[in-house]
């Protein structure tokens, strides 16, 4: 199975096996030259390095495209420029080889490959990065969403939160490091609300203090002791509601040793294992489209090249995994 | 004689005795995973919080836990023991007309509550006793609550029901998010509980990723 990412700032095509051998791997991020994610100008640097990144993948499975048994494709959830360009590309080797369309959600391709990664079977899954955050764990057919955010995810809160006091992107190494100088803690808004949270008071509040003139390194400390505590706080407490004996830490934001630490603690308490995915597929990639790809299709799940439109705001709970029914 | 009844996420939660009476003792241990400074700030404030709130759910007439004692320094409640079982292990085995009945029930008290600035903050089927004794139906678990009469805060507190029983009970949740409306209704009248429903479907899209907020642009 081929499959091709393209949800945000990464364009990454992967190849796998749906017994979960990665065979390539190969991913180009579009770094922004000042502020944010500009869509457009994402989607011009994913189409620029799609012919480049397609190659590249072949020759590290050393396989032909033509042995290939489908593509796969993430159509959602994601930036609508950067989402057409890595459907285009899929649409038009699926019809020009003749391969079945395989639909794949972003957010469950985080899950399946952490899961591969780590060989947790049904872990409660902590999905963390720059446009996510979400608190799920399987039941009933699906993923179901036991926690996430109210308004921005975490990474947006502490990438908005660098790029405003002009510290640089991605944002939350560098406020991590800046964390390690911090000395003094300021009380800043914790905003749990059951299992969800909250992060824009947050925003609002800490860079309300930075303007006041508070020392950065402390309330780069504050700001994600607050923010980190607020996420295990959530996990912890759907970690009692649902009763999964594993947890399994996924996403952009799973590199951070502080936010595993934390976790790890939590875990110890509960006596659940906890795991967490490895560097190189914690970020955006196309392995993960590919591994996640190839568990659908040997469950049939294909899409017509006509109806396979892009889905900006597909929610994992939309998202049949017959795969996971073999647990019940 | 002390038993851990369950090492929840926010507090232990154990079974004891108290001048002969049983009762349940939470103590919300420090969290390893929290900077002391942080930890002791949420851990006061909340112990202090969740018995004042306690005690005002009670004078509205709701079923729950009697206050018996209140210690904020080391966040620590005692109060009485309910025999019975948690909504969430029962609710498949309960036929149609208990369900209709313990729900619309849950409705009316979510909107006394309401109706009187209080937000319940963790409203879910496991925070929801059946009573063996009197088959009344309790409310626990208040350690998140807070006041507030504003739409935004009554909207995340349904939400959060709403969301609770679509994730743990699937195939139910339709009819029982349903009566519990109609029980909600009763006490909040037919224009705020819309009010109530429309924000709910507001939060629902805001900022996250729904598939229904296309169809708004």
């Amino acid at each position: 199975m081929l499959g091709i990412e393209s949800t945000a700032h990464t364009y990454g095509i992967g190849i796998a096996t749906s017994e979960g051998k990665i065979l390539a791997n190969v991913n180009s991020i579009y770094k922004p030259v000042k502020g944010g994610i500009h869509p457009r100008e994402a989607a011009e640097h994913h189409s620029k390095v799609a012919a480049e990144v397609l190659q590249k993948a072949l020759s590290q499975a050393n396989i032909s495209i033509r042995e290939i048994d489908g593509i796969a494709v993430a159509l959602g959830p994601g930036l609508g420029p950067c989402l057409r360009v890595g459907c285009s590309v899929a649409r038009a080797l699926a019809v020009y080889y003749n391969k079945p369309l395989i639909p794949v959600n972003h957010a469950v391709a985080h899950i399946e490959i952490a899961k591969l990664a780590t060989k947790t079977k049904d872990p409660l899954i902590v999905y963390i990065s720059g446009g996510n955050t979400i608190i799920a764990a399987y039941s009933e057919g699906r993923y179901r969403v036991f926690g996430e955010t109210l308004d921005i995810a975490l990474g947006n809160c502490i990438d908005t939160f660098a790029r405003e006091l002009n510290l640089g992107f991605p944002g939350v190494p560098i406020v991590e490091k800046l964390a390690k100088e911090g000395k003094k803690f300021i009380n800043l808004p914790y905003r749990v609300k059951g299992q969800d949270v909250s992060f824009s008071g947050l925003l609002t509040q800490a860079l309300r203090k930075a303007k006041k003139g508070v020392r950065i390194e402390d309330l780069c400390f504050s700001l994600i002791e607050v923010a980190y505590s607020m996420i295990v706080e959530v996990a912890e407490r759907a970690l009692a509601h649902t009763g999964k004996k594993e947890l399994v830490l996924t996403g952009g934001v799973a590199r951070s040793k502080i936010l595993q630490e934390k976790l790890r603690k939590m875990c110890e308490i509960h006596k659940a294992k906890f795991a967490v995915v490895p560097d190189e597929y914690a970020g955006d990639n196309g392995a993960m489209i590919a591994y996640t790809g190839a568990l659908a299709l040997k469950y049939g799940i294909t899409i017509p090249v006509e109806k396979s439109f892009i889905r900006q705001r597909w929610r994992i709970e939309e998202v049949d995994v017959p795969w996971m029914k073999l647990l019940a | 004689m002390d038993e851990i009844i369950s090492i929840g996420a926010e507090a232990l939660i154990i079974k004891s005795k108290w001048f002969g009476l049983d009762v349940i003792i939470k103590k919300r241990i420090p969290k390893p995973y929290r900077i002391k400074e942080l930890d002791d700030i949420i851990r006061t404030e909340r112990t202090i919080m969740e018995a004042r709130i306690m005690m005002e759910v009670k004078k509205l007439g709701i079923p729950c836990p009697t206050i018996l004692e209140v210690d904020p320094e080391n966040a620590v409640i005692i109060m009485d023991y309910i025999e019975g079982e948690k909504l969430s292990k029962i609710v498949t085995k309960l036929s149609k007309e208990d369900l209709s009945r313990i729900f619309t029930l849950i409705g009316e008290y979510l909107g006394k509550m309401h109706k009187h600035g209080i937000i319940h903050g963790d409203l879910t089927t496991s925070n929801i006793i059946v009573s063996k004794l009197d088959n009344k139906i309790y409310l626990i678990d208040f350690g998140l609550s807070t006041y507030s009469k504003q739409l935004e805060d009554r909207g995340v507190d349904v939400h959060l029901f709403l969301r609770a029983i679509e994730s743990t009970h699937y195939g139910i949740s339709k009819f029982a998010f349903n009566n519990f409306l109609k029980g909600y209704e009763k006490i909040m009248g037919k224009e705020e509980t819309n009010k109530i429903v429309e924000k709910v479907k507001e939060i629902r899209m805001r900022g996250r990723y729904v598939e229904e907020r296309r169809k708004k642009y």
